[in-house]
């Protein structure tokens, strides 16, 4: 039997009359690489924002790591990693002194801390990088470096929420090897993207439209059904109710 | 002109549809003129004194009577000789001693050219200045009234407060808030208002408009200038009705003057949202580059006199104190403009520099 | 004829150089597209166009008149939409509207129907405050509002970034639309797949700019074997096609994992050999053609292989 990771049943929020999420369900294996995708306003960050602990659901149920995000957001917080296009590292601490900083909040020792940043330097190959400020690194190099930190405490879990806005071609991939890397050690990866190939990086894929999951399956299987050569295409019939 | 209205008629959506601006921009003077008027005024009520009367007759009694049933002082010490007067002071005590001339009511009635010692506790300059001025006040009317042509010399008085004859702390305030409300007014809010459209960039719009920089300048300024106006009268009103706080001199040169003030200000928030970008950086100056000397160095709550001298020169250049001058003057002495040309002139020079250093540095880029 | 004419552009802050030695041509009436990721220097570029910065060396003529001497001129006749949402919030639609229509002496009635396909969509909520529009109708306003005084020129900063995938497709149908009215564009992008979009295309990346033409000459000029592989353990693949010393350049892309041999002549199935010693497992192996983003990663790696990034 596999694994379960997030278990979502009958989700829904609501603010006054909209529905921002309506009734949603679906389960996410153990180290599998989750797409979360939707058009602007569809309730993506609604639905994140309830599974990360951080917005008290209307109704239904939701498991993340087999704790309840009604009664045990503390413990999902400590279990999961978060990162965001928006916000990921203070721009004005160092390298070296953010993952110190995140993997204090996180809860590390100080020998896990040094381990650790040592761990992230030799991953990215940036131990000249250690004391320069991140607001003068790269975007790209940023979120590599940010979703390092992320799962600098080996969550259970981790939320991306656009990682890859802006981000070079090259990087962006050399970011999502990051994520199979880290799925591979049997870190649960739930993603949104607006790129539409990335989608094609996932092993399985929602597709969010005004609060509802419209499709749920394998990209290949998403294709198929929806006769598409390519995600984007996927993307636009199902936004456009076809 | 119909883009120059249009521009200007978005400026009052923005003022008006925020109520956080129109808290500050109406609420404040309100609130300020308030506060001052009734709580914090500079009045003194029941200053305790000492007395050392060497000359203990009627005239001295009667002096002092005068002065207790003022209500401004009372009698915490009769004293018998100079050590215990000296010795209260010390304590703290009294703020203020009179010391009567043995021959004080002889000389008084002969026209001599009495002697009365004031002495006052400069620990508190403010306090003992108020206080020395009272006293004053009294005595000048205890002579006139008893129609001797004889003269009271009095030591350690100053006439500040001459044209103030009932001494009453709320005169100063009234000219003291219309200067720190126009100042807060005009300069702080175009400062943040400008800043405000950098930050949200549509200043980028605007500058790639063909709206030329000086037309966005005068419609983003216009606003400010009606509103500050509006401000000034609704003070001025608040202390005619509310305080008496007459207006002896014309109203046409008071607002004339003010308006040139408000101007002033106005390009001292051009100027300084033309060095930063950010609204925060633009009230942090307003607020202590701006402000602060207002409030500190424009003689409104702390005397200039009674400042260091190199700090009395640096308040010169402060436009604040010349327009503190003028407005005083034509509130409470009724000046007209023979007597107040060089302060104004001194204005006006002031308002030109900020207004062309201001127009120089506005950027027609983003750099 | 140019609308817009670079010539030798550079552009510094501080020590940092953000524009290198740009030069481009920008013909009435196309849409040209600027693409590149965060931080190449579209921004700057394009704020060098819109007379909002002055180079440090170099010329910039936007229809006829010079950047800096004219610039004037060139404000009367640009519609710019900054990278980022830059209207009044706190004014409503039509009063953001009107209000640019003003300062361009012009009104929203005179060139209505420039922007009537795009505003009528808005017009719904033209009492609503612009600060509370959704993403894909505040984008919509913007470009109304860059438009409202009929420019000849339209300079569009990543308009379609944060954007989703059906918002952009739109977005892209209104600009051929306008480019069909006769106005020329000059828009940017980090969105490899818009490139197809556009008549002409400049890879921009670190400053510089790798190449100019037009989107199927760009593919065109891609004279390297593309590869795609595809099997069940992608990761485990890439990683081994990484070992291969024959390998010129690898990178996933979709689902599948894009390969270019450093030999020109060399069999594929001997690749699908190697990959099934190595313990892969239903790999699919087939010879692809190149799309935009191909040719992108190709100039990129080819320039990273020359300077090592940092």
């Amino acid at each position: 039997m596999k694994e379960l990771s997030i278990k979502v049943s009958n989700l829904s929020k609501r603010f006054g009359n909209f529905v921002a999420v309506d009734n949603i369900s679906f389960e996410v294996d153990k180290g599998e690489i989750f797409g979360f995708l939707g058009a602007n306003g569809a309730g993506k960050s609604t639905a994140i924002k309830m599974l990360c602990g951080l917005l008290e659901p209307s109704s239904g149920n939701a498991e993340i790591a087999g704790f309840d995000i009604y009664k045990e957001t503390e413990k999902i917080r400590k279990t999961i990693g978060y990162m965001s296009q928006k916000f990921s590292l203070y721009e004005d601490l160092t390298v070296a002194e953010n993952i110190r900083f995140f993997g204090g909040i996180y809860g590390l020792n100080k020998n896990e801390i040094a381990d650790r940043t040592k761990y992230i330097l030799d991953w990215l190959k940036i131990s000249n990088l250690r004391d320069v400020l991140v607001g003068s690194i790269p975007l790209g190099w940023k979120q590599k470096i940010a979703f390092a930190v992320s799962v600098i405490h080996n969550p259970k879990i981790v939320f991306l929420d656009e990682p890859t806005g802006g981000v070079d071609p090259i990087t962006r991939r050399q970011f999502w090897e990051m994520i199979y890397l880290k799925s591979g050690e049997g870190i649960t990866i739930f993603v949104t993207t607006h790129y539409m190939d990335e989608a094609e990086y996932c092993n399985r894929i929602s597709m969010m439209n005004k609060g509802i999951i419209e499709a749920l399956d394998t990209p290949e299987n998403l294709k198929a059904k929806y006769s598409s050569v390519n995600m984007d295409e996927v993307f636009l019939k199902i936004a456009r109710g076809k | 002109m119909k883009r120059f209205f249009a521009f200007v008629r978005k400026e009052f959506y923005h003022i008006f549809r925020d109520k956080r601006t129109l808290l500050i921009l109406f609420g404040m003077p309100l609130a300020q003129i308030l506060l001052f008027g009734f709580a914090i005024t500079n009045e003194i009520k029941n200053a305790d004194i000492g007395v050392l009367d060497n000359s203990k007759d009627v005239t001295s009694l009667e002096l002092i009577n005068r002065i207790k049933a003022s209500g401004y002082f009372k009698l915490a010490e009769y004293g018998n000789n100079t050590e215990s007067i000296e010795e209260s002071f010390r304590k703290g005590k009294i703020k203020l001693a009179i010391i009567f001339d043995r021959d004080f009511g002889k000389n008084f009635q002969l026209g001599k050219n009495p002697e009365l010692q004031i002495i006052a506790d400069a620990s508190d300059p403010n306090t003992a200045n108020t206080l020395i001025n009272y006293i004053s006040s009294i005595v000048m009317s205890f002579t006139h009234e008893k129609n001797i042509n004889n003269k009271i010399s009095l030591i350690n008085t100053e006439f500040r407060m001459r044209y103030n004859e009932e001494l009453k702390g709320v005169y100063l305030f009234v000219p003291g808030l219309i200067t720190i409300i126009l100042m807060l007014v005009s300069a702080m809010m175009t400062s943040i208002s400008i800043t405000k459209e950098k930050e949200l960039g549509t200043m980028e719009l605007m500058l790639v408009s063909p709206m030329k920089p000086y037309t966005v300048i005068i419609a983003k300024v216009i606003p400010y200038t009606f509103l500050s106006i509006i401000n000034s009268a609704i003070i001025l009103i608040l202390g005619k009705f509310v305080f008496d706080v007459p207006i002896q001199g014309s109203l046409i040169l008071l607002m004339a003057e003010i308006i040139l003030f408000i101007l002033s200000a106005l390009s001292l928030g051009i100027l300084i949202s033309s060095i930063t970008d950010s609204q925060q950086v633009a009230l942090m100056i307003s607020l202590v580059g701006l402000l602060l000397p207002v409030i500190l160095l424009s003689g409104f709550i702390f005397p200039l006199e009674n400042m260091p001298l190199w700090l009395q020169y640096f308040a010169n250049i402060i436009p604040a104190k010349w327009f503190m001058i003028i407005i005083k003057s034509i509130m409470l002495k009724g000046s007209g403009i023979t007597d107040i040309w060089l302060e104004t002139l001194l204005l006006a020079g002031f308002t030109l520099v900020f207004a062309l250093i201001s127009v120089v540095k506005f950027k027609m880029r983003l750099e | 004829m140019y609308d817009i004419e670079i010539k030798n552009i550079s552009k510094q802050y501080g020590d940092v150089i953000a524009l290198n030695n740009i030069n481009i041509q920008v013909r009435k009436g196309e849409i040209f597209g600027l693409i590149g990721p965060d931080g190449a220097g579209k921004t700057t570029l394009i704020r060098l166009i819109a007379t909002l910065l002055v180079q440090n060396k170099g010329e910039i003529k936007a229809l006829g008149y010079d950047t800096i001497s004219q610039f004037q001129e060139i404000r009367n006749k640009l519609g710019y939409m900054p990278g980022r949402f830059s209207l009044y919030q706190d004014l409503s639609v039509i009063e953001n509207l009107e209000l640019f229509a003003s300062i361009f002496g012009t009104t929203v009635e005179e060139n209505y129907n420039l922007i009537k396909d795009i505003y009528s969509q808005i017009e719904p909520f033209k009492n609503r405050p612009a600060g509370k529009l959704s993403g894909g109708m505040k984008q919509k306003l913007a470009l109304s509002c860059a438009l409202i005084h009929k420019p000849e020129l339209l300079l569009l900063d990543e308009p379609t970034t944060g954007v989703d995938p059906v918002s952009r497709k739109e977005f892209w149908e209104m600009l051929s639309k306008l480019k069909n009215m006769g106005i020329t564009i000059f828009v940017s992008t980090p969105y490899m797949d818009e490139a197809s979009r556009c008549d002409r295309i400049a890879f921009i990346q670190a400053g510089e700019i790798l190449d100019i033409a037009t989107p199927d000459e760009i593919i065109s000029n891609f004279d390297d074997k593309l590869i795609a592989v595809k099997s069940d353990n992608k990761y485990k693949t890439l990683q081994d096609l990484k070992t291969l010393n024959t390998l010129r350049y690898v990178y996933p892309s979709g689902e599948y994992i894009h390969y270019v041999d450093s030999r020109k002549e060399y069999s594929i199935s001997g690749i699908m050999e190697i990959l099934e010693q190595k313990g892969n497992t239903n790999i699919e192996l087939k010879l692809i053609e190149p799309n935009i983003e191909d040719c992108f990663m190709k100039e990129m790696m080819v320039r990273a292989n020359e300077r090592i990034i940092h």
